[in-house]
């Protein structure tokens, strides 16, 4: 057979092999110790120089152009078997992926970081005092004296009397975190106290536990402009807003003196509260100076000291700033509240990230 | 306390908008809770004149009128049986808005007679409910005068809500001074009648107080009015008084009520005839009663000021009369009482008894007892102005209480306290304003303090005083320093851990709860071993519900995972970070993680791997939140013990050693899930992070990386061991054998039963090898097998499975 017909021969069969192992078949006809290529280079041998050098050449280009095609034709088999395969492997990618729990944080905690987030910025640290305390820290160092309708059993929850008749109580605000702080660390004070707080109160809008956060300022030039600046900045901060109206109220409490209490301007629309727009007002907290009496009674002397404070209710903010209705809903544990109402484990408030 | 913009105008001068007053208000301090302006809602309504009304020709039930309005004649068809000729009545146009109908009213034909406006009923303009005929007005109103004005609503009613250190706003004269500080117009004076007493008064009045001190009742002004005419007061007064939400009983008690509202100064009339003997002011007796003017008898204590005569007590000092001496329409002769009481014995007695009144109200904040002289003649005017009568001389027992005092408001002070620079001469006219006697000194302004003040203490409140009429609106914002460039952490390590806690089991699939810091009594006992702590028991409960204090949180979850069960939730998986209570002092809180997982921690899906909750689902929360703690997880124990609420066989502690343990987890005891009737299995973990040891070095640099080039390798070992053994004891010994070379030890399969013999168990660990310095030979492999499986030989018997 001329080489010229097997050169045809081969590449017929190479292209209409349709399988890797008939492919392999040939590789072995044409290649394989004993195939038609390597028995006809066997006789390069017995040649003459001249006939040898042109037959070899001869022999050599068939030998690439069939290993070429060889490969080619692999590789484009290969291609269709796993074309195949795939076809076969196919499944409905619109099955459910696998079940994963999503957890949640609740907005009390939520707005706990937020509000942290803003104070600690103004150098405000976070301190923290026991939910049973006792006469002194919640009412007397307060400057409310022992007549005030603030103790009375409708108002305090009491725990049962000692042997010497005093009475431990739930605090029924933050602010004995204030004389606590005064009495264990020297001016300049600054610190926030966020926590529980409790009173005998029960209805649509009250719950006997909920949550407040008191701020603190002591030193020795800290004033009344001071406390409305840093109130608006935390309430733009806080409600990611740029400006907000705010209306200071002159009121009163035990604690403080001069007394107010502010407003910010809201616009209630469905039901549903808009800070920062609008004509209507929303109380949100309470403040004032502190009190000469209360200084005193944190070890300070009122002639030098002087500062600010301030009583907000965390649950309430909450409220406000996510359009939560219900506040006894807080409480509740109900998953399908926690879930609507709650946050994803990383949404971590900062003020470089945003704070919602 | 409520009031009407005319009768605030008898007290100050002034061209002030209603807008402007209710604004001012809110600035000085007095919380503005409503404006009630009915003249609004009636401005479309006018008073008309029915000229003729006929019977309609197509209707028994109806009238045709012709009515005379502030437009012309109309004719209007009316339904209502009293429309007559000849009535002045209130008619609405068309195009008016009638609001007990919601209608916005139209021209009609009615039974085909043309209709041009409507005569309206109380219930239509949401009077009251009164709907059987149409409004009838007075003869002598105007027509085409203002619906308002002719039924004597045209006076706006403010409702503003007094701080409880303003006893002074508690009448309207009050009112007005702080309006008049403000700017808003000017105070008119109180014109002082001079009475001159015709005769002796007939009851005489003393103060009859064990050891002389008088201190319940100071002063006791009264005065005799005989030959008094008593019925119902006059309109005008009525008009106030139900403007403000008060029922006019009869001129004299109208009076009484009249003046209480005026000037904060609670008066109170006996009809004299009905006294017996003199009158004085003493403390109740036990066992005596009083059947009040509210018709509840009150059973009195020694603690409980009375004005008595000679019999018993007739009326509750400083709170309410009796009704055995009160006034009627058949009283003649009458005895006034404007007397001064204590305010902390007041409150006391009124709390006591659960009676609420007006005099209670003012005197429990402090009435101005200078005042109480003056109250009585204003009193006695209004009296013979209205009733008649002839009046006899004051009869006084007692003083009036020294409340005088003085402070300095140093020169700086407004602006170095209150942020605001007044100019001296302003805060002098500001606080004389308010009644304060100002006298000038050279560091600053000398102020008395009025009567009518006693809640001014100090300087603090006169900063205040100062500010609150300026305008707290005015004082300029000022920025506070920082106190660095940059803000610096401000967490407690408790506080960044609580944190931590929370969102690593967010993550875990947990969903974060706030429950109560309350429980029943029964779950306290559940979670403290069947005892109740007496120092964590609330004296009053509001519910029994709520009635203890917490020793643990998941009695608390339990219950919400019981009642999300209830909603149809079957995995559920809820934790809190909270507070616990062992006792009531500062250091028996504790900070806890708790979470509670019922249910399957992977649900039943397509690809099947459904798995329940258990035991390790729960130890595994409960390492995370140590290890998220910053607690060094690896050093501790893990103890098969743990509090009477877990499964006996089925819980465990985590500890640094006996004395600290950080953690417990485990099934919930079936008998405690019985008891608060939760299906369970249900598993559990609590973390105390209060516990966790703080770190002592605070360094934010690495140990270095000591990552080895060669290839770790893992060997399979499998033993068998008594049944009992703990799988941690393997893994220690494995551990052991060789502390450089093995570097984890993993237990990665446990069965018993099938071939083994009874009361054996194979356990079986994948070991990593980690060579340091040089690959190892098969040889040394060898070697260190052999004594791992040595080592756990001899630390739990435990033989190589063949």
């Amino acid at each position: 057979m001329s080489l010229q017909n097997l050169e045809q021969s081969l590449i017929d069969g190479i292209t209409s092999a349709a399988d890797e192992t008939e492919l392999e078949s040939l590789r072995v006809s044409a290649l394989g110790k004993k195939g038609a290529i390597s028995e006809r280079m066997k006789t390069l041998g017995g040649m003459a120089p001249e006939e040898r050098k042109t037959a070899g050449a001869e022999l050599n280009a068939l030998k690439d152009k069939i290993t070429e095609a060889l490969s080619a034709r692999k590789s484009a088999l290969q291609a269709k078997t796993l074309e195949a395969r795939l076809v076969t492997e196919k499944v409905d990618v619109t099955l459910p992926a696998r079940p994963e729990a999503q957890g949640s944080i609740h907005p009390v905690s939520q707005v706990w970081e937020e509000v942290v987030q803003i104070w600690g910025d103004l150098g405000f640290s976070v301190a923290e005092g026991p939910h049973i305390e006792n006469d002194f820290y919640n009412f007397t160092a307060l400057n409310i004296p022992p007549e005030h309708p603030a103790r009375q059993e409708h108002d305090t929850f009491y725990l049962q009397p000692k042997a010497d008749g005093s009475r431990m109580l739930l605090r029924t605000h933050t602010s004995p975190v204030q004389i606590r702080s005064m009495l264990e660390s020297k001016p300049p004070i600054r610190i926030i106290a966020p926590g529980r707080t409790f009173r005998s109160d029960s209805d649509q809008t009250h719950t006997p536990m909920f949550h407040q956060i008191e701020g603190l300022v002591i030193d020795e030039e800290t004033h009344l402009g001071h406390l409305k600046w840093a109130l608006a900045e935390f309430c733009k901060a806080f409600f990611e807003i740029d400006d907000v109206k705010m209306r200071f109220r002159a009121s009163h409490f035990p604690f403080t003196e001069p007394s107010m209490e502010i407003d910010i301007n809201c616009s209630w629309e469905g039901g549903q509260v808009k800070i920062g727009e609008g004509s209507s007002w929303l109380e949100i907290l309470g403040s004032g100076m502190v009190h000469p009496s209360v200084i005193k009674a944190g070890g300070l002397d009122p002639e030098r000291y002087q500062g600010w404070a301030f009583g907000m209710g965390l649950d309430r903010i909450a409220m406000l700033k996510y359009g939560i209705p219900d506040l006894r809903a807080f409480f509740e544990a109900d998953l399908r509240w926690l879930r609507h109402y709650g946050f994803r484990s990383l949404a971590v408030p900062t003020l470089a990230g945003g704070l919602s | 306390m409520k009031f009407t913009l005319s009768w605030l105008k008898d007290h100050l001068d002034t061209e002030a908008t209603l807008d402007q007053i209710v604004d001012g208000l809110i600035g000085v301090g007095l919380e503005v809770e409503a404006v009630e302006d009915k003249s609004k809602g009636l401005a479309p309504f006018t008073v008309a004149y029915v000229k003729e009304a006929r019977q309609h020709p197509n209707a028994d039930r109806l009238r045709v009128c012709d009515v005379l309005t502030r437009s012309g004649m109309v004719q209007v068809v009316c339904g209502a049986p009293n429309a007559k000729t000849g009535m002045k009545a209130i008619f609405a146009p068309p195009g008016a808005y009638i609001p007990g109908t919601k209608i916005t009213l139209e021209k009609g034909v009615i039974r085909g007679v043309e209709s041009n406006g409507m005569l309206v009923s109380e219930r239509e303009l949401l009077l009251s409910d009164e709907h059987d005929g149409i409004i009838e007005l007075d003869k002598t109103a105007p027509i085409g005068s203002s619906a308002a004005d002719a039924l004597g609503l045209s006076d706006p009613m403010i409702y503003i809500k007094v701080t409880p250190n303003r006893p002074d706003a508690l009448g309207i004269h009050g009112i007005a001074r702080d309006l008049a500080a403000k700017g808003l117009g000017t105070l008119k004076p109180i014109k002082i009648p001079a009475i001159a007493g015709k005769f002796k008064s007939p009851i005489g009045v003393s103060l009859i107080f064990d050891g002389g001190d008088v201190s319940p009742c100071p002063l006791f002004v009264g005065r005799y009015i005989k030959d008094v005419k008593n019925g119902p007061s006059p309109k005008w007064l009525q008009n106030r008084l139900k403007a403000i939400g008060l029922r006019p009983i009869s001129a004299l008690v109208d009076v009484t009520n009249y003046i209480t509202f005026t000037y904060g100064r609670p008066l109170h009339v006996f009809d004299a005839d009905k006294i017996k003997g003199s009158i004085h002011a003493r403390l109740a007796k036990r066992g005596e009663y009083l059947r009040a003017l509210d018709g509840k008898t009150y059973w009195l204590d020694a603690n409980m000021t009375v004005i008595a005569d000679e019999r018993r007590p007739e009326a509750l000092g400083g709170i309410m009369g009796g009704e055995e001496s009160g006034v009627s329409d058949k009283t003649v002769n009458v005895f006034l009482e404007s007397a001064y009481f204590d305010a902390l014995r007041t409150a006391a007695t009124g709390r006591k008894l659960g009676v609420q009144s007006d005099a209670r109200y003012r005197f429990e904040r402090g009435v101005d007892p200078a005042f109480t002289q003056t109250g009585a003649e204003l009193g006695t005017e209004m009296i013979l102005e209205l009733c008649g009568g002839e009046p006899s001389e004051l009869v006084v027992a007692g003083h009036v209480p020294d409340t005088q005092r003085s402070y300095l408001l140093r020169r700086r002070r407004v602006a170095n306290l209150g942020g605001v620079e007044v100019s001296e001469a302003q805060q002098k006219e500001i606080l004389t304003a308010l009644g304060f006697e100002v006298t000038e000194k050279p560091d600053g302004l000398l102020c008395a303090v009025p009567s009518w003040r006693p809640d001014v203490h100090g300087e603090a409140d006169l900063v205040e005083e100062v500010c609150r009429i300026y305008g707290l609106d005015n004082v300029p914002f000022a920025e506070m320093p920082r106190l660095s460039p940059i803000a610096k952490p401000v967490l407690s390590p408790l506080q960044r851990r609580m944190i931590q806690a929370r969102r690593t089991l967010a993550s875990r699939g947990l969903n974060e709860a706030v429950t109560w810091s309350f429980l029943p009594e029964a779950h306290a006992r559940l979670f403290n071993n069947g005892q109740r702590n007496r120092d964590l028991v609330l004296a009053n409960p509001i519910s029994s519900e709520l009635s203890d204090m917490r020793p643990s949180l998941l009695a608390n979850l339990i219950a919400a995972t019981g009642r999300n069960m209830a909603r149809g939730f079957q995995d559920v998986a809820l934790f809190e970070v909270g507070q616990a209570y062992a006792g009531d002092k500062p250091e028996d809180e504790t900070l806890r993680a708790a979470g509670t997982r019922r249910g399957d921690v992977v649900p039943r899906n397509w690809q099947g791997g459904q798995r329940a909750v258990d035991v390790f689902t729960a130890k595994a929360d409960a390492l995370a939140v140590l290890e998220a703690a910053g607690a060094q997880v690896q050093t501790m124990q893990v103890v098969a013990e743990a509090p009477s609420w877990y499964h006996p066989g089925r819980s465990g502690t985590i500890q640094m050693g006996p004395q600290n343990k950080l953690a417990t987890f485990g099934e919930i005891h079936p008998r405690i899930l019985a008891e608060m009737d939760v299906k369970g299995p249900l598993v559990a973990f609590e973390v105390n992070l209060s516990a966790i040891p703080g770190t002592k070095t605070r360094t934010s640099t690495r140990a270095a990386l000591k990552a080895s080039d060669l290839m770790a390798l893992k060997r399979d070992f499998a033993f068998v061991v008594d049944e009992a053994i703990e799988a941690d004891k393997i893994v220690k010994a494995a551990k052991g054998a060789d502390k450089q070379l093995v570097s984890d030890v993993v237990v990665f399969d446990r069965f018993a039963g099938g071939t083994l013999e009874a009361g054996k168990a194979s356990l079986a660990i994948e070991v990593t090898i980690q060579p340091r310095e040089k690959t190892l030979t098969e040889e040394e492999i060898e070697a260190l097998s052999q004594k791992i499986v040595a080592q756990v030989h001899k630390a739990t018997g435990g033989v190589l499975r063949s």
